[in-house]
């Protein structure tokens, strides 16, 4: 284990943790209200976003967050006045950022390869300055996530019955689209926005095998989230593997052990020894 | 009797409602005082349930006004006040939660974004899940009860606010005769309190004793007001699985406090 002597896989090991506790915080919320999905549409909005800040020379990640952000009002407006073809303007918009941002990249003199490392990530380069951002957004999200806790488990489990407890519903579900937006910027470092979503859904997918309750469902996700992208890390450097796409292999291994212990368990339940 | 108060707790003057551009509710008017336990019949599509989501504001008036505790409903702010049991069959979602956490949603009601929870509001969660008699059960995920434990878990989150008034949206639906027993008996203590009640129902059932005056929907409108649940060939015409007790005439008389009858 001598590379862990290396300043970029220390530098990726704190962004491994950082963005293992905060993407199963925000994907417990979407997974709750059966929008699991939202973070795909987020992944591919922000490419539009990626792309204009290479156009712009700007800092990618910094665009990424105002497009995504942008998006994810959109998709929550879309969702709340919830018309018949809501599903088919959440597609144009999905499909949208997509080919928004080759479109964009496509204009850029010269063409970017780097474009690559958005779409699957690459934690191995993250360099301090990107780690600072990672370090205030994934901040941001921890706190709207575990703070806002038992404002948006409500506004989630129940929009109706929030609506009539005086919450103001419509604040709190932007708060939450924003949030997964910020995260889907944060995580696409680390994973790339294709697999974003993985991130924020499947650790939250595993844990719930094994939990009752909602917080304790966040905080196992939480765990599975940071044991994961850390470990994703530490064994990719050694075999010499993309980092993203392990994490997400080790994710849904994860859930297949979970899903195991589960089913033995409930089985033992029904069949007492 | 009650007595009459100036101001009712629910006031619903004319109310229409018209739901994807189709009339749903025709200028039905109901008034609620204080400690009344008032029930809401009618055949399935009658216009029960709009009328009550109208009442607490989740379905938006064509015409008319509602006001609660005096207060018109778009500037109505004391939300702790209500709780609320929306019709639904499940108090499951997409991530596991205890009952607990289900029944502690009942406590943001009327409070800010940054308030804290503190002992009151744990103490609250416990008397509301007695109440029901679901406190053994508060560490459980309400996904894995039975349909009538849930509905009790939901019936213990509008408690939990305390309020002074509760707006129970078919309370008995899928509910076993165990639990009937522990939401009859909790609704007795509530009404007890002063609490005014209105409950959607299908058939009064082991509520009756309870129950100062019912009002029957038809076609979205009011069709009877009475002291007791009517015994009209008019209403059982429109509701099969509404089987009144022969008691008490059909009269368009209303109490005190009811509604105005154009039948």
């Amino acid at each position: 284990m001598s590379y862990l002597a290396l300043p970029f896989i220390q530098k990726a090991l704190i962004a491994a943790v950082l963005v293992g506790l905060a993407a199963p915080a925000v994907g417990t919320y979407l997974v709750q209200r059966r929008l699991a999905l939202m973070g795909d549409g987020l992944g591919h909005v922000a490419l539009t976003g990626v792309a204009l800040g290479f156009l712009l020379g700007t800092s990618p990640v910094l665009t990424a967050v105002i497009v995504a952000a942008l998006g994810a009002v959109a998709i929550e407006l879309v969702r709340a006045h919830g018309k018949a073809s809501g599903d088919v303007a959440l597609a144009m918009l999905f499909y949208g950022g997509i080919a928004g941002g080759v479109l964009l990249i496509s204009l850029e003199p010269g063409g970017n390869t780097n474009l690559l490392t958005y779409l699957f990530g690459s934690i191995l380069t993250v360099d301090t300055q990107d780690l600072v951002t990672i370090g205030v957004l994934a901040a941001a999200v921890l706190v709207v996530a575990v703070g806002l806790r038992r404002q948006l488990f409500s506004v989630c489990q129940d929009e109706e019955f929030a609506r009539v407890s005086g919450l103001p519903v419509q604040l709190l579900n932007i708060i939450l689209a924003v949030t997964a937006a910020l995260t889907v910027t944060v995580a696409m470092r680390v994973v790339g926005l294709l697999l974003v979503s993985a991130l924020l859904v499947v650790p939250v997918a595993a844990a719930q095998q094994l939990t009752r309750g909602f917080a304790a469902t966040m905080a196992t996700a939480m765990g599975i989230g940071v044991l994961v992208a850390v470990g994703g890390v530490l064994v990719s450097y050694p075999l010499d593997v993309g980092p993203g796409s392990l994490i997400v292999v080790l994710a849904i291994a994860v859930f297949g052990v979970t899903s195991l212990v589960s089913a033995v368990l409930t089985r033992r339940v029904r069949q007492p020894a | 009797m009650t007595e009459l108060l100036p101001e009712p707790v629910v006031d619903v003057r004319n109310a229409s409602v018209a739901l994807g551009g189709r009339g749903v509710l025709h200028d039905v008017s109901l008034r609620l005082g204080t400690g009344e336990v008032v029930t809401l019949l009618g055949a399935n599509g009658s216009g029960k349930s709009t009328l009550v989501r109208a009442m607490v504001g989740l379905a938006p008036l064509t015409g008319g006004t509602v006001s609660l505790f005096g207060t018109p409903l778009p500037r109505f702010r004391e939300w702790n006040r209500l709780g609320y049991l929306p019709q639904r069959i499940t108090a499951a979602s997409g991530v596991p939660a205890t009952v607990r956490e289900v029944v502690a949603a009942g406590r943001l009601s009327g409070r800010g974004l940054l308030a804290r929870f503190g002992p009151t509001d744990h103490a609250a969660v416990d008397d509301a899940l007695d109440l029901v008699g679901m406190r053994e059960h508060a560490g459980q995920g309400v996904g894995r009860l039975s349909g009538g434990q849930q509905q009790r878990v939901l019936i213990a989150r509008a408690l939990a606010g305390r309020p002074d008034l509760l707006v129970l949206d078919e309370p008995m639906s899928g509910v076993d005769q165990e639990s009937q027993e522990a939401f009859a008996a909790a609704l007795q203590r509530m009404v007890a309190e002063g609490t005014s009640v209105l409950l959607v129902l299908h058939e009064p059932g082991q509520l009756a004793p309870m129950i100062d005056r019912s009002v029957v929907l038809g076609e979205g409108r009011v069709v009877y007001v009475g002291t007791s649940p009517p015994a009209s060939d008019a209403h059982r015409d429109a509701d099969h699985d509404f089987l009144p007790p022969p008691t008490g005439g059909f009269g368009l008389s209303s109490s005190p406090l009811g509604a105005p009858v154009r039948p």
